[in-house]
């Protein structure tokens, strides 16, 4: 077994008639589900190309997960877009990975046009049926190997041209290998997937699912502003393992929802893609003693995850969560700014190592180059490590600390400060929902923006209690909600560019 | 009516909300739409709107957020 289909394989032969995934109007089981990508990816294969990227332009549904596994099966490589993604932007993203063909929907087909791609589309329910040709996708398999590319991932870059992530069969079966044994995930398991397939931590349920048997039940976005419905399809699909961005998790605990609905099947609750506020996660944990949360860190760049810490002891709110050790197979080094191992406490940047470091930047070998990097530690022969960009420390119980992004670190009247500090300071104080802490550069002021019932002079009192003066922000602004982007994370570029006029 | 009109407008510019009945189905208002929308109608109109508050029915038009407000004022 080398390939990720192999492996999918091999769990649609342990349990053929177990849902593989579903969501909210259908489900496809390991068996369906193996024989619609098999059609897809006869049907591609007709374009005799090899480590090609072909883009699913689809709702997230199971027949989208049966076009990202066609993909595969042809020997090429997928691309997920965004259906809610502007037009110039599809543009951009096509212009790096030029791809040989897209799949898609009735309802979007039209808007390929716009994007300005005019080359060869398939929809998707028109191919997910149709003929096998067995000979043929054993013929592609067994050229493939466990380097070549599953999939292309492009990262929300905040200015100018987006960055394309490959990221390998290998990679994908390594990282899946530590998720799957560190949470015990089995064929008895339910995730209730929030996260889109173009975001990375949705390789983690998905992949997680589909080498061990177990069931994705996606859950519709809209549910998450109606939460008591999106209780009660947590409790009808037995949903018992979650990984959600913590906005989502925060929804729940600011609503005190658990007063009128309560999952009833959870055991676990795992995060990514932002910090989870310590006050929201406490109202969990308050309410959920028993189930088990933890919280993992990591980049695209290594598949999903290279840190986790599973939560083993109570926080106060406000104090921020440790983002753990290395994963299994995956190795952690915090390097200074001279290329050194830092001290035990000295903060510093974090490295990766290890198969779950993807190849590098499609079509972009200065970006590529500038993160993706020969090991400083290592002289003797070429090892390539990730520079994340995330500053970390080592705190007293040998756990990685988050400090905050190497370009979040600012310098404001000759101190060195981490906005996500002052964030944190601000969530914890009584009648805050959420927080995000910006700076100016040009006025060099730092901007405190803000969603809750608190007024903005009792906050600022609030903050300046629990941060040293050079850190009060300059500026409070209260608004009434937070924006977010497409993953459901808190839009910190939008915020940037439209803070004067909130 | 005109205020919810209003603020329709700024959470969710360039539609014409009037006459529409599935703002929530037909994807008029999207999840993080709606979460905005009550923000600022817990703020305009000082109101709670809980949890139990929160389904499409009442979201589908004008009216039906119309109602809700006046039912939560009370």
């Amino acid at each position: 077994m080398k390939t990720l289909i192999d492996y999918i394989e091999k769990t649609a032969n342990d349990f053929p008639s177990n849902t593989a995934v579903s969501d909210d109007v259908s489900a496809l089981t390991y068996s369906q589900l193996i024989s619609s990508s098999k059609s897809i990816g006869t049907a591609l294969s007709k374009l005799g190309c090899k480590n090609r990227a072909v883009a699913v332009y689809m709702n997230k549904t199971p027949e989208c997960v049966a076009a990202m596994l066609g993909v595969s099966y042809s020997g090429n490589f997928y691309l997920v877009v965004d259906p809610k993604m502007p037009a110039e932007r599809i543009r951009k993203t096509f212009s790096v990975v030029d791809p040989v063909a897209v799949i898609t929907e009735d309802s979007l087909v039209n808007n390929l046009a716009d994007a300005g791609y005019n080359g060869k589309s398939f929809i998707c329910n028109e191919i997910i049926s149709g003929a096998i040709d067995e000979d043929k996708l054993s013929d592609i398999r067994n050229k493939m190997l466990d380097t070549d590319p599953l999939y292309c991932l492009f990262t929300s870059g905040s200015t100018g041209m987006p960055k394309g992530t490959v990221v390998s069969n290998a990679n994908v079966i390594s990282y899946t290998n530590w998720f799957i044994s560190a949470f015990g995930i089995n064929d008895k398991t339910v995730f209730g997937s929030q996260t889109p397939f173009y975001f990375s931590m949705s390789v983690t349920d998905l992949f997680g699912a589909l080498r061990t048997g177990a069931h994705l039940a996606i859950i519709p976005k809209k549910y998450f502003s109606f939460p008591i419905k999106l209780i009660q399809y947590l409790n009808d699909k037995d949903v018992n393992t979650i990984y959600w961005v913590p906005s989502a998790l925060c929804i729940v605990a600011n609503l005190d929802l658990f007063k009128y609905a309560k999952p009833e099947k959870l055991e676990k609750v795992l995060f990514a893609g932002e910090v989870m506020p310590t006050k929201q996660l406490n109202y969990w944990i308050r309410n959920f003693p028993d189930i088990c949360y933890a919280n993992l860190f990591g980049p695209t760049e290594t598949t999903d995850i290279c840190t986790y810490y599973v939560v083993n002891r109570q926080f106060e709110d406000g104090e921020p969560l440790p983002i753990g050790n290395a994963c299994d197979n995956c190795g952690v080094i915090v390097v200074n700014e001279e290329g050194r191992e830092c001290a035990p406490d000295e903060e510093g940047e974090l490295y990766v190592r290890g198969s779950f470091v993807a190849g590098g930047y499609y079509n972009n070998p200065e970006k590529t180059a500038e993160a993706f990097v020969r090991n400083p530690l290592n002289t003797a022969y070429p090892e390539i490590v990730y520079k994340t960009g995330d500053i970390v420390r080592y705190n007293e119980y040998g756990e990685l600390v988050y400090c905050g992004r190497k370009d979040f670190q600012i310098k404001h009247m000759g101190y060195r400060i981490e906005l996500g500090e002052i964030e944190n300071a601000a969530i914890a104080a009584e009648g805050v929902a959420t927080a995000a802490c910006l700076y100016d550069s040009q006025a060099d002021s730092i901007i405190l923006i803000y969603e809750g019932k608190i007024d903005s002079e009792s906050l600022l009192s609030e903050v300046r209690n629990r941060v040293p003066e050079y850190m009060v922000p300059s500026e409070i602004k209260k608004i009434p909600s937070m924006p977010h982007n497409s993953n459901g994370k808190i839009d910190r570029v939008w915020l940037k560019n439209n803070f004067k006029e909130l | 009516m005109d205020e919810i009109l209003e603020i329709l407008g700024e959470v969710k510019p360039g539609v014409n909300f009037e006459g529409e009945t599935d703002l929530v189905e037909s994807g008029i208002l999207d999840s993080m739409t709606i979460i905005q929308l009550v923000a600022r109608l817990t703020d305009e109109f000082d109101i709670e709107i809980t949890p139990l508050d929160l389904v499409p029915e009442n979201f589908n038009s004008v009216e039906a957020i119309k109602a809700l407000v006046d039912r939560l004022a009370d």
